[in-house]
């Protein structure tokens, strides 16, 4: 944990807020600019942060490596589970318009649930990457 | 800009300077990107050039040490190659339509297709998300799929030390 007072509460003050943008650009992706991928970046960057300022260990108290291991085949799995999804339903490979009733809706569900697991897969591969490099110097200092 | 960003990175020796000159170069990319109406790409190049690339470069010195070994010959045959690439591309460049022409092959393509039938078809305003997730969705899926690959290579290289250490050390010397 750094020893800064201003860097600490500056980045608590921060945080919430890069976590929240993070989250709209994930979920507004179809109206304005952004996705999965932006989101994922956003939110993997908003935890980075934490990790850079309060210390690797507080990170990993609160988001634990096995969580981000699930959360980055879970990602993926999303993905190819809503192409598998639309087969079974009848239609092709990530196919959406068998999602609902109206092909419409079933569009706009459907790339609402992929962009979901591409910023899943995103955000948990950043942050592991990021844990994997951090935590590679621990043992030495 | 960038030109002497590039520059920049290139005669500097120290690493940390390089990490914090490539993450401004990217911010300059993205400012270009604004310029030229992608804001999608401004978003993602801000995010992973300038954002999380600068950390990992900085996690990845503190690793290491931050000055480069000052190399004792001079790289003659990789300053050709570089060169020589660098005029086949800028040759190539010659032939690309001119950026906003309307004839533009790019524009004729499926584009207008894309364009048309989002808001119907789709019902999102955000034709860049329809691309990428629906009309490209294999290709989306295919990504992520790097991504993952890209991550589980990470853990399994740098992340794999708590069981044995000596062991797994040994073994990565060999």
């Amino acid at each position: 944990m750094t020893e800064l007072l201003i860097l600490r509460v500056v980045a608590k003050f921060l945080i919430p807020f890069i976590l929240l943008f993070g989250l709209y650009v994930q979920f507004h992706g179809d109206f304005g600019p952004g996705g999965g991928f932006q989101a994922g970046v956003i939110i993997a960057a908003g935890c980075v942060l934490y990790g850079l300022v309060f210390g690797l260990d507080n990170l990993r108290a609160a988001i634990p490596p096995p969580l981000v291991r699930v959360l980055v085949a879970l990602g993926l799995s999303i993905y190819a589970g809503t192409g598998v999804l639309t087969v079974l339903l009848g239609g092709r490979f990530l196919d959406y318009q068998w999602l609902a009733h109206d092909p419409r809706h079933g569009h706009h569900y459907g790339i609402m649930i992929v962009e979901f697991g591409v910023g899943t897969t995103v955000a948990a591969v950043m942050l592991a990457i990021y844990c994997s490099f951090a935590g590679r110097g621990e043992p030495e200092r | 800009m960038l030109v002497v960003t590039a520059l920049t990175i290139v005669r500097m020796r120290s690493i940390l300077a390089v990490v914090m000159l490539s993450g401004i170069y990217s911010f300059l990319m993205a400012s270009i990107f604004v310029v030229l109406d992608a804001v999608d790409v401004a978003f993602t190049e801000a995010a992973v050039g300038a954002g999380v690339t600068t950390v990992l470069g900085l996690v990845a010195l503190s690793l290491t040490g931050d000055q480069e070994k000052i190399p004792r010959r001079r790289p003659v045959l990789a300053l050709a190659v570089v060169i020589v690439t660098g005029v086949v591309l800028l040759y190539a460049t010659e032939d690309m339509p001119p950026i906003g022409d309307p004839a533009a092959p790019i524009h004729h393509h499926v584009v207008p297709r894309y364009l048309a039938e989002t808001p119907e078809a789709i019902g999102i305003p955000n034709v860049v998300t329809s691309v990428l997730a629906d009309y490209r969705g294999y290709d989306t899926l295919g990504e992520v799929a790097v991504i993952f690959t890209a991550g589980v290579g990470v853990m399994l290289l740098l992340g794999r030390r708590r069981r044995d250490p000596a062991a797994g050390e040994g073994k990565d010397d060999q």
